[in-house]
């Protein structure tokens, strides 16, 4: 269990990384799914390891998975709209949440 | 850290490609190769899924991650980008602390795990055949409530990328 | 029905609300719905009457509890025994009869629809005070029926005097009211309860201090005097006449003056509980009733004339039940509480009555002097015979309404020959002043040609009103005929049923006095045979006297109103000299004082306001940095906060500091990280790197 939850442990951080570091807004979305998988890893993992009467993490991971595909929708639809408004999707240009 | 039987040598192949696509698909300058690092990465994640013996999930990985959501990407990607952009830098100034602070997350969490005896002894299950009619009966009994909601959560997510994305006439 | 007999007064409040929020618009609507509703209050009265009836001096009581504390209730409640069935007909009836009349006579008013809100507020406030069941909510009633008496009086407002009339009608029924408060206060600290019944028991069962059983009925009383127009508060009613006539005669017949008897009359087991305080009563019913009578004889505003003799018959009933109050007290039986009750009940009729016709008069000649009228009664046929008709009941004289309720009034004051006296001198005066209006208003010659030209009867919808309260006056005292074994007496009584065996040689006196009275007037007014003017010379002194009122209202002037003036200019003075310049020296001292510290503010205060300024602007200068308005950098701060978490976590296993330290070490930290980035990013960005879409 130590390597499976090593392994989303890693793969959480890189997400983290990408989102804080990609200048471009798909990017960062793509970032995100690394981090939803890294949850569902671990899900899966205590699943398998803690809790195995009846597959209830798995269930989680197949919402999580739901969820991530209407936030992906919603994202890459407000990235659409970014893109029109500002003629670019570079993340260091829109910085409005400044006074 | 004593090496366990609990893992064999996929499991090693397996995590190795996850994190190496990973970080291709956080560093890469062109978005678009970063795309294709991220679907090996999720094909990978699904194979990680089998491992745990769960077929149903890693089917559902793939059906929605790989076909759904990273071929949306993909569309999102050929609307907004310039394909040959790949001369400007892909990170921005937040880089250095950026890896910093990662790594230490990465690491602190790690050694936490492992400090973490609970779950390092832990015994796997016995693996159960019929997961998928577990997970169908759950989603229809004690799951309804839930499932009824992601169902209108993801109209809801439908409508609003439609009102989001719609072109105003002008 | 009994058990909806609340519905009898809400009706009109809700006909007051649906007028002031929706129909206010329509005016058909506004006052058909008001008449409707008051009709339909009117029905259910009469039907809880008979019900009341029916139940052979039960008691009828219903309520809920609004505000408890400890032993002590607060409730909202009706009881419905004879007395308030009785008084709920009456004022539905004469309530009805006002809304309909106010038809023909409000016509035209540009506030048609609010005075008929105001009638139904006015309505409802009387009607919920004859319901309450407890002290507490016939005053919050009670000086609902204030205010909304307030509104109605100066309905007008435009009218210098009616706005002053309003005014000294509230004020001076407020002075009233303070005494009945300190009643109700006084009743809640050595009763412990507002409840009649619970009040009245513990009347009967002793242990209440004896000077708490006579201080409690004369400050009640007090709270009647005011609204009862009983001397010394009396003169605020003539007044009042300055609201509209259809007013006048509710709050004359049925509701606000009614208020003080029918609180009497509520209340009397605490009057006989002490004879001083039952004394008291009477003693100022008579000398209300004797003053009012007397003003009465030489008024020459038609309303004015009514007003008094309303004052006049208010005293009357007022000394019946006081002296029931002493009777019973002292153990004789008495017919006072029948007596005052039935009084009350017949006088609204024909008072009522009276009222409205003089407002039909009124409508017509446009004049309120009756030296300026005359004549009228070939014109105005319908009002003039059902005013005669209230004059005779008035008067006293057989068979009409008036004659059995004043009987009784006489009867019951055998015991006092002193009141009897009076009693018969007031019966009198009233039947004199009463002819003396009806001669000079319908007969004799037109004194003033150009207003009898323009005399015309009323429409149907005052006249209607008029014939059905000609009718009650003539046959509502016909329930109290004393043969009579199932008669008023023995429906509404206190304590025990009485039944005064009835004294032929009474009824003829009182007959004889009334008639007595009329012949005069007869003499005076219609043959003319002996000259007013004359009389009124030889005793000059008494005719100005009585024709300034006693001159109550100018003592109350230089008694009242010129000391408090006087006072209030000596505090003028008194604040124009000594405190403006208390206050102007201590303006100086200030002066002198601001300029010390305007000194130590410039150098001291503000160099120290400045400087924490300027420890804000540095570190203001620093934190800036962290608020760069990128959504991933604040991304990069949640993840830092994270490894905070974790670090935190190592910090308490694996080292020595104390974890707090630590916190702050790496809070300092998080503070560099922006300087940092800065310093590891290239500069290229800040030249303007080149979109490449």
């Amino acid at each position: 269990m130590f390597y499976y939850l090593s392994l989303a442990a890693l793969l959480f951080s890189i997400g983290v990384f990408g989102v804080i570091t990609r200048r471009n807004a798909i990017g960062i979305l793509m970032s995100l799914e690394l981090m939803f998988n890294a949850a569902n890893i671990n899900f899966v993992a205590f699943n398998r390891y803690i809790v195995s009467d009846g597959p209830i993490g798995q269930m989680f991971a197949i919402f999580i998975v739901v969820v991530a595909a209407a936030e992906a929708v919603v994202g890459l639809a407000i990235v659409l709209l970014l893109y029109r408004n500002w003629q670019g999707i570079k993340t260091d240009y829109i910085n409005i949440m400044k006074w | 850290m004593v090496a366990e039987p609990e893992v064999g040598i996929v499991f090693w192949l397996l995590s190795l490609v996850i994190l190496v696509s990973a970080f291709m698909v956080v560093s890469l300058k062109n978005i678009f190769h970063c795309a294709l690092f991220l679907v090996l990465c999720l094909f990978s994640v699904a194979g990680i899924f089998i491992l745990l013996h769960a077929e149903f999930l890693a089917a559902a990985q793939v059906l929605i991650y790989v076909g759904a959501i990273a071929i949306l990407i993909i569309f999102a990607i050929m609307l907004t980008s310039n394909l040959a952009s790949t001369t400007i830098r892909a990170t921005n100034e937040n880089v250095l602390v950026g890896f910093f602070v990662a790594l230490i997350l990465a690491l602190g969490t790690i050694v936490l795990i492992g400090n973490t005896h609970v779950w390092r002894y832990a015994e796997p299950a016995e693996a159960v055949d019929s997961n998928v009619m577990m997970i169908g009966k759950y989603l229809m009994t004690e799951y309804m409530l839930p499932f009824e909601i992601v169902s209108v959560l993801l109209l809801a997510a439908l409508i609003g990328a439609i009102v989001l994305a719609r072109r105003e006439k002008s | 029905m009994t058990e909806y007999a609340y519905l009898i007064a809400l009706l009109p409040a809700f006909a007051f609300v649906a007028i002031v929020f929706a129909l206010r618009w329509n005016e058909k609507l506004a006052s058909g719905f008001s008449i409707l509703m008051i009709l339909i209050s009117w029905v259910m009265s009469i039907v809880v009457l008979f019900e009341t009836i029916g139940r052979h001096g039960d008691v009828y009581e219903a309520w809920y509890t609004f505000i408890q504390f400890n032993s002590f209730h607060l409730q909202i409640g009706i009881l419905i025994d004879a007395l308030a069935a009785i008084m709920l007909v009456v004022v539905t009836t004469v309530g009805a009869c006002v809304q309909i009349y106010s038809l023909g006579y409000m016509h035209g008013d540009p506030r048609f629809s609010r005075f008929f809100a105001y009638l139904s507020l006015f309505l409802f406030s009387m009607l919920g005070l004859v319901l309450a069941n407890n002290f507490f909510m016939i005053f919050i009633f009670w000086e609902l029926v204030g205010l909304t008496s307030y509104l109605l009086i100066g309905f007008w407002f435009e009218k210098v005097s009616a706005a002053n009339a309003c005014k000294k009608a509230f004020i001076t029924t407020r002075m009233g009211d303070l005494g009945f408060l300190i009643g109700l206060f006084l009743l809640a600290f050595y009763f412990e309860t507002f409840n009649y019944l619970e009040v009245f028991d513990k009347v009967g069962a002793g242990g209440i201090p004896l000077w708490v059983l006579t201080a409690v009925p004369i400050f009640i009383f007090c709270g009647a005097i005011g609204k009862s127009a009983q001397f010394p508060l009396h003169v605020w009613l003539p007044d009042a006449m300055e609201g509209p006539t259809p007013v006048s005669a509710l709050i004359h017949a049925a509701t606000m003056v009614a208020a003080g008897v029918y609180l009497v009359a509520r209340s009397m087991s605490l009057f006989v509980a002490s004879a001083d305080a039952a004394m008291v009563v009477a003693i100022i019913g008579v000398v209300t009733s004797f003053m009012a009578a007397s003003i009465g004889l030489v008024q020459n505003d038609i309303k004015r004339i009514l007003a008094y003799s309303t004052v006049s018959q208010l005293g009357y009933m007022i000394m019946a039940l006081g002296l029931y109050g002493v009777d019973t007290a002292h153990g004789h039986h008495s017919a006072g509480y029948v007596a005052g009750t039935f009084h009350l009940m017949t006088h609204a009729f024909f008072k009522g009555l009276l009222f409205l016709g003089a407002g039909s008069v009124i409508h017509a000649v446009h004049t309120n002097d009756i030296q300026e009228m005359g004549g009228l009664y070939p014109k105005m046929k319908t009002t003039s015979i059902t005013f005669m008709i209230a004059s005779l009941s008035i008067a006293g004289i057989f068979p009409f309404a008036g004659f059995w309720s004043k009987d009784e009034i006489v009867m019951a004051t055998v015991h006092h020959p002193i009141f009897m006296v009076l009693t018969l001198m007031i019966a009198f005066m009233t039947a004199f002043y009463m002819w003396r209006l009806c001669f000079l208003t319908f007969f004799g010659k037109p004194r003033d040609q150009h207003r009898y030209d323009h005399a015309h009867e009323s429409p149907r919808t005052m006249t209607g009103p008029l014939v059905f309260l000609g009718v009650l006056a003539v046959s509502a005292g016909w329930v109290g005929i004393p043969w009579l074994h199932h008669g008023f007496s023995s429906f509404v009584y206190h304590g025990e049923p009485h039944h005064a065996a009835p004294s032929l040689l009474l009824m003829g006196g009182s007959l004889l006095v009334g008639l007595s009275g009329i012949f005069v007037a007869y003499l005076v007014y219609y043959r003319r045979i002996i000259s007013p003017d004359k009389v009124a010379q030889r005793f000059r002194p008494i005719y100005n006297l009585l024709y300034n009122k006693y001159y109550i209202d100018e003592i109350y002037e230089a008694v009242l109103l010129k000391p408090i003036m006087a006072f209030a200019r000596f505090m003028w003075t008194f604040d124009a000299r000594l405190i403006d310049g208390i206050v102007n020296g201590v303006a100086f001292l200030t002066l002198v004082w601001a300029a010390v510290k305007q000194w130590s503010d410039t150098w001291i205060i503000d160099g120290m306001v400045n400087g924490a300024g300027w420890v804000v602007r540095m570190i203001g200068g620093l934190l800036r940095y962290l608020q760069s308005g990128s959504v991933q950098f604040y991304a990069l701060f949640i993840a830092a906060m994270v490894v905070l978490v974790i670090l935190a976590k190592f910090e308490l296993e694996y080292t020595t500091l104390n974890w707090p330290t630590m916190t702050i070490i790496f809070i300092i930290g998080i503070m560099l990280l922006p300087l940092l980035s800065r310093l590891t990013s290239d500069r290229s960005k800040t030249a303007g790197e080149p979109e490449n879409e």
